[in-house]
């Protein structure tokens, strides 16, 4: 691997106090004063992440929504302008190469937001599958795209002391090309935590200028900058899928739980054969979420038993800030993968009792509609 | 925060309390610092055997796994219950509530393998650059 990267950000995590990892070929905050404290601000306040690592890239021309639609495996045809939808783009043979989020300007302007550790993978795909349209350009503009996650019931009213647009009107998976702090800026009512919130993305040279202001504005609603660490927390109570644990090439978007933007009766797509045989043979696993009933920690990788037999393994664990218990999400044998089933864990040396529970397990607490 | 002059400290941020034969063990103020929020503490089995460097518990906090050497060898004859249910004890107390177990020390000149007070001060702002 070269050399790591750095967001337009790095200097104001380091001027914070952040410690600071390497995640996806970046320099990343991990935390700013603690995990567990980030989280639960996110849950009961707001929080602040910088998400510019993440990539835009932006599909454009008369086949756009051609393109699109090959490539993706949701169905670009319900998605109108001004929404955005969540997809995942498959392999011929089903496994994932990345999930990302569509978002529609109009019929011939999308922008593809994907995992940082596949931007340079998808975009790749992308103009490879470009040349089967006469009409069509794909761009990537990560580089000089900012993005900024705004998370926690009073994200709201934070973010509307900085912009005119009526945030109020923002439905949820809804955006807008507005303003904040009079920056040019895209808002979607969006995110990766479970509560309500905003994604924001603007010109990468205005990025401190903005996060500063959000938190100088979001300081009396108790907003607080969060680390990669509570991000990872977050969304494992909400049992969203992460690039890398829950899927990866190997892994088919059926088993992996994001069946709901797998939408086999579309038109042709790439993997759809592969995933319509997969979905006629049965699945062989399939993900579940997981609650420790003994006291422990469950951690990617970790084995799964059922009396003697090994009947799967932790894709992501962790200690829950919220439930302040063990918690987190597994691949298991289908027939094992029940709503209550009791399960042992083994964590280093010893079998901890676990069971079976629904997912999610944080529910989403934000705007619905 | 001060570490204690009457400790003697691991180059792996372990601190030992030698009274009698029996040697109190932890982690210091620097790990616990490095670790943020511990939530998780694998306790040694009483009567075992540990050996001085080899590992002896597990301290988790959210994000991370963390082995603890002894910085003694001997055989443990106490641990710290209630680290089961308040772990945190460690990030609150390192040198006090948050100790982790007593170690009937077979051999006191293993304590010449670990630091003063004064040379883990210089050794911890040394591994900070």
């Amino acid at each position: 691997m070269g050399e790591l990267k750095k967001t337009p950000l790095y200097e104001e995590h380091v001027k914070l106090g952040a410690k600071i990892v390497e995640f996806g070929g970046w320099e990343m905050p991990v935390f700013y004063s603690n995990v567990i404290d980030e989280h639960i601000t996110t849950r009961t306040k707001a929080g602040l992440f910088d998400i510019c690592h993440m990539g835009e890239i932006f599909v454009e021309g008369k086949d756009a929504f051609n393109l699109i639609q090959k490539l993706i495996t949701n169905d670009l045809s319900k998605l109108s302008d001004g929404k955005c939808f969540y997809s995942v783009i498959c392999l011929e043979n089903g496994g994932v190469i990345d999930d990302l989020f569509v978002y529609r300007f109009n019929d011939e302007q999308f922008m593809i937001v994907v995992n940082a550790g596949n931007i340079e993978k998808d975009f790749k795909w992308f103009l490879k599958h470009k040349d089967f349209f006469d009409n069509v350009f794909v761009f990537n503009r990560s580089d000089e795209t900012a993005k900024l996650d705004l998370q926690g019931s009073e994200s709201e009213k934070i973010l509307q002391k900085l912009t005119l647009f009526e945030l109020k009107d923002l439905k949820r998976f809804s955006f807008v090309e507005s303003e904040v702090n009079g920056i040019s800026a895209l808002i979607s009512r969006t995110g990766y935590t479970a509560e309500d919130g905003f994604e924001i993305y603007f010109n990468a040279e205005k990025a401190a200028e903005i996060w500063n202001k959000i938190l100088e504005v979001g300081a009396e609603f108790g907003i607080k900058p969060i680390g990669l660490g509570a991000r990872d927390t977050l969304r494992v109570e909400a049992c969203y899928s992460l690039y890398g644990h829950e899927l990866t090439e190997q892994i088919n978007p059926l088993e992996a739980g994001v069946g709901f933007v797998v939408k086999l009766e579309k038109e042709d797509f790439i993997g759809k054969a592969a995933l319509l045989e997969i979905k006629e043979k049965g699945l062989k696993r399939r993900i579940a979420a997981f609650e420790m009933v003994e006291r422990g920690i469950a951690r990617e990788h970790y084995p799964i038993f059922k009396g003697d037999s090994l009947i799967g393994d932790v894709s992501s664990g962790t200690m829950s800030p919220t439930f302040k218990k063990g918690l987190g999400m597994a691949f298991v044998d289908t027939d094992e993968a029940l709503v209550g089933n009791e399960i042992n864990i083994k964590i280093r040396k010893n079998l901890y009792k676990a069971k079976i529970v629904k997912k999610p397990i944080y529910n989403f607490h934000g705007k619905t509609n | 925060m001060e570490n204690p002059n009457e400790l003697k400290y691991s180059k792996e941020h372990e601190w030992v309390r030698l009274e009698g034969d029996i040697a109190t063990v932890g982690v210091t103020y620097f790990a616990q610092k490095q670790l943020t929020d511990i939530v998780f503490v694998e306790l040694p089995e009483k009567g075992k055997n540990v050996e001085q460097g080899k590992q002896m518990a597990v301290i988790e906090s959210v994000k991370s796994v963390s082995d603890v050497f002894s910085p003694v060898s001997g055989e443990v004859i106490e641990v710290n219950d209630k680290l089961k249910d308040n772990p945190e004890l460690i990030n609150n107390e390192p040198y006090g509530a948050g100790w982790i177990a007593k170690i009937k020390a077979v051999n006191k000149d293993e304590l010449n393998n670990l630091m003063s007070a004064d040379d883990y001060d210089k050794f911890v702002s040394e591994t900070k650059h």
